[in-house]
This record gives structure tokens, C-alpha cells and sequence, in this order.
């Protein structure tokens, strides 16, 4: 499978990527290959109806409900089904959790693999060769980048999205986040703690309070 | 392959720097190159696994240089070729080929919702035995494949343990290159960092890679 027609195919259209992907478009429309209105129905559903809030749904029902906690443990795809999230880039979805013991970090070391229907498309950083190649050997240096530093008696579990597994991190629930709905709860609930990258921070009133003397 | 695309424990890439408040895509021309890649799937001439394959067949160095989507719209271009789907002559001028048919395509708009719902299922009945079982010792192998694979090297020749059994799913090796799906079991075989990086990594901390039976050989 040696070949190098792609390269030779690549020369012959504009240097511009905008330009390029104009004119094979076009092409594409053309030859009748491509439908140009399910083009946007693609985009309008990443850029408008699929991103991190499902995943924060998916977090907050689990925080507050521990039965469906249980059944998104043992069967992380039927659970999102519940919730009505299911499909391409999650055909089989694996939820891990966060503990006091323990806190899960996810990348794809050989291209981008992600959640797409509870996260969305992937941010560039997680696409970036700097994650990809450090997340597997220094988790620690990269979080503490990010501004997470985790204890050294708490094992990082990384996990590389190498085959058809997908992965969530279910965070930890903050304290001080008892009288919240799953609604409030749900947004608190960032894409980043949803890959390990971060934590869910309390609501800042909660924060406040815990920092005033008692 | 043993690409520059299979990154996992390289040195040199810098910090990891988030962007604040990133747009899904970056320029209308992103968007246009990821819905082109994806629609181009309903002909069913290529898979998933083809897809990856062809962008890691990018040259090493572009593959570095050239943005994210630009990785896409060169695996999309080097299918079209290779499928037929687009001539050589075509993706060169931008025109069909005079007294080409025009066809009709497969992926329509009402059909959006429904095809990313369904997504693409790779798990597959399988009428054997898994050979390896939960909680047992075993070796990622030690192989080079010049062509697709999901065995990252950086796991090659270590000892990991069984943490899970995922049912069986298309192999990707034979997949990318359409030549059947050859199902077998997918494992989650958990790996101390130490077996992976040595002595320097932090005692506790293990590293979680999802392989095909295929990679794994017992102890």
C-alpha cells in the first residue's frame, strides 16, 4: 500500500487549506458524491446540538441518582442511551470514575479519539502532540501545567483511547454541593473534568463560605 | 506503522496549552473539511480505520507541520484516489470528467440525526472462547506492522494485566486495509507506568490501553 499518489494529488490544489477544501467541495457537489445540505446538518449538530453539557447531564444525574450511577458504571452505553446520547464516537463508551484513590486521565496517544455525543468535538489541545505524547509518560507534569496537582498517594490511571472504547471520567462530586439540583449541579460540570484534566470546582458562594472563619 | 503519528512518550513537543473559549472549528473551512470527511463515509467504500490510516501515510514532517483538519482533508483526498470515487485528473482540475454520470448522495440531510445516532458498531459475534481471561499476566507483543495498527510502540513488549473483556471487534489491522474485519476480543489491559517508562515514573500510577487480541501474547 506504499504509494505516493496523495502527495501528487495534494500539489495540484491550492496551498490554501480554505481554497482547497472550496474547490473539492465543489467537486464533490458536482459528481453528485456529496449533498451540501447534510454538510450543514453535520456542522450545525457539532457546533449546536452536541457538546459537553450532554456529558455534564450525564454527571450530575449520576452524582444525584446512585442507582443510574450503578448502571453507567457497569454499562456506560446504555446509561448515555438513557439520556438519550448514543452513536458515532461512542458506540461503546466506558465510564471511570474519580475517587478519593483514585483519578482518571483520558487521551488517544495515536490520533484524537473522544466522546464525540457527551463531549463534543475535541478542544486542539487534546489533538495536540504535546498531550499526545506526554499524557501516557508524565500525566503528572501535564496536569500540574494545567494547574492540578495530584498526590503522589493517589494513583493516576491514564487511559489511551488506542481501540473502539471511548471514555468518560465521572469527577468527583465537590463538597458543599448538597442542596443543589441536578440541574445546578450539572452546570458545574466542565469538559475538562469530564477528561481528567481538571476537577469540578463548588459554586463560588460555597467557596467563599468554606473560606470564612466559623 | 511505525509512524510519527504514534506518539505516545515522545520528548521535544512542548507544553500542553489549552485555548480559552475555543470555537468548535476555527475557520468555516474546518468545518467544511470535517463534514466532507464525514459524509464521504456514507459510500461505504472506506471505514474508520482506513481513514486513520490514510492520514498517518501524510509525510512524517507534514504530518507535524500541517494543522488538524489539514490532516483530514489529505486522508480524505488519498481515499477519494485510491477508492475510484475521484480521479487523479478530477481532484487535480476541480471538474467531473466530461460525460461523467452524476450520481446521488447517499447521505442526505433528513439522514444526519439518524446516521450519528446509530454511530458505526464495531463489536461482532464471535463463536469462540476469549483466549485470555480477566486478572491474567500479559505481554503486549513485540511487532512492527508496516501497516495500520493500534498497538502504540510505546506498550510493545511489556507485561500488563487483564482488567476487562469488551466482547469482540472489527481488527483494525485488516480493516484499514479493506481486507475484512476479522473480529476478535477487545481487552483492557492495564499496565503499571513503571513496566511501561521505568523506574522514574510514580509507583502507583498505571496506564489503561484497550488491544486486540492479536497484540497480546500470554506470559
Amino acid at each position: 500500500m506504499e504509494d505516493h499518489t496523495h502527495d501528487h494529488a495534494r500539489q495540484q490544489l491550492p496551498s490554501d487549506p480554505a481554497l482547497r477544501v472550496l474547490a473539492l467541495e465543489s467537486l464533490l457537489v458536482e459528481k453528485g458524491l456529496v449533498d451540501p445540505a447534510a454538510l450543514d446538518a453535520l456542522i450545525d449538530t457539532y457546533e449546536h446540538k452536541i457538546g459537553p453539557r450532554n456529558g455534564a447531564r450525564v454527571v450530575a444525574r449520576a452524582w444525584v441518582d446512585p442507582e443510574y450511577k450503578r448502571r453507567l458504571l457497569t454499562d456506560g452505553t446504555a446509561a448515555i442511551a438513557e439520556l438519550g446520547y448514543s452513536g458515532m464516537e461512542s458506540e461503546c463508551l466506558v465510564v471511570v470514575e474519580n475517587t478519593p484513590q483514585h483519578h482518571n486521565l483520558v487521551v488517544c496517544t495515536l490520533c484524537s479519539c473522544y466522546p464525540w455525543p457527551i463531549l463534543g468535538l475535541p478542544p486542539t489541545w487534546y489533538k495536540s502532540s504535546a498531550y499526545r505524547a506526554r499524557a501516557v509518560i508524565d500525566p503528572r507534569g501535564v496536569l500540574s501545567e494545567l494547574g492540578l496537582e495530584i498526590s503522589q498517594n493517589v494513583e493516576i490511571r491514564t487511559w489511551d483511547s488506542t481501540a473502539a472504547i471511548r471514555y468518560l471520567v465521572l469527577p468527583e462530586r465537590p463538597a458543599g454541593t448538597e442542596n443543589l439540583t441536578e440541574e445546578q449541579l450539572a452546570a458545574l460540570v466542565t469538559r475538562d473534568a469530564m477528561v481528567g484534566t481538571a476537577k469540578v470546582s463548588p459554586p463560588p458562594e460555597t467557596r467563599q463560605q468554606a473560606g470564612e472563619p466559623r | 506503522m511505525n509512524g510519527v503519528h504514534d506518539m505516545g512518550g515522545m520528548h521535544g513537543m512542548g507544553p500542553v496549552v489549552p485555548e480559552q473559549h475555543e470555537p468548535v472549528f476555527h475557520a468555516s473551512w474546518e468545518a467544511r473539511a470535517f463534514a466532507l470527511s464525514l459524509a464521504m463515509f456514507g459510500w461505504g467504500k472506506w471505514n474508520i480505520d482506513a481513514f486513520r490510516y490514510a492520514i498517518e501515510r501524510t509525510p512524517p514532517a507534514e504530518y507535524l507541520r500541517v494543522s488538524y483538519y489539514e490532516k483530514w482533508l489529505a486522508g480524505l483526498l488519498v481515499l477519494l484516489e485510491e477508492s475510484g470515487l475521484a480521479s487523479r485528473a478530477e481532484l487535480e482540475s476541480g471538474h467531473p470528467a466530461p460525460g461523467s454520470l452524476k450520481a446521488d448522495p447517499p447521505l442526505t440531510a433528513d439522514k444526519v440525526a439518524p446516521v450519528l445516532a446509530n454511530g458505526v458498531p464495531t463489536e461482532r459475534p464471535l463463536n469462540r472462547p476469549a483466549r485470555f481471561t480477566i486478572g491474567q499476566a500479559v505481554r503486549a507483543r513485540k511487532i512492527n506492522p508496516a501497516g495500520h495498527t493500534r498497538l502504540p510502540r510505546y506498550a510493545r513488549g511489556s507485561v500488563g494485566v487483564v482488567d476487562s473483556i469488551h466482547g469482540a471487534h472489527v481488527f483494525p489491522d485488516s480493516n484499514a486495509r479493506l481486507q475484512g474485519e476479522q473480529p476478535q476480543p477487545l481487552y483492557s489491559v492495564r499496565f503499571s507506568a513503571r513496566e511501561l517508562w521505568g523506574e522514574a515514573a510514580a509507583a502507583r500510577d498505571t496506564v489503561y490501553l484497550g488491544l486486540w487480541e492479536d497484540y497480546l501474547e500470554p506470559v
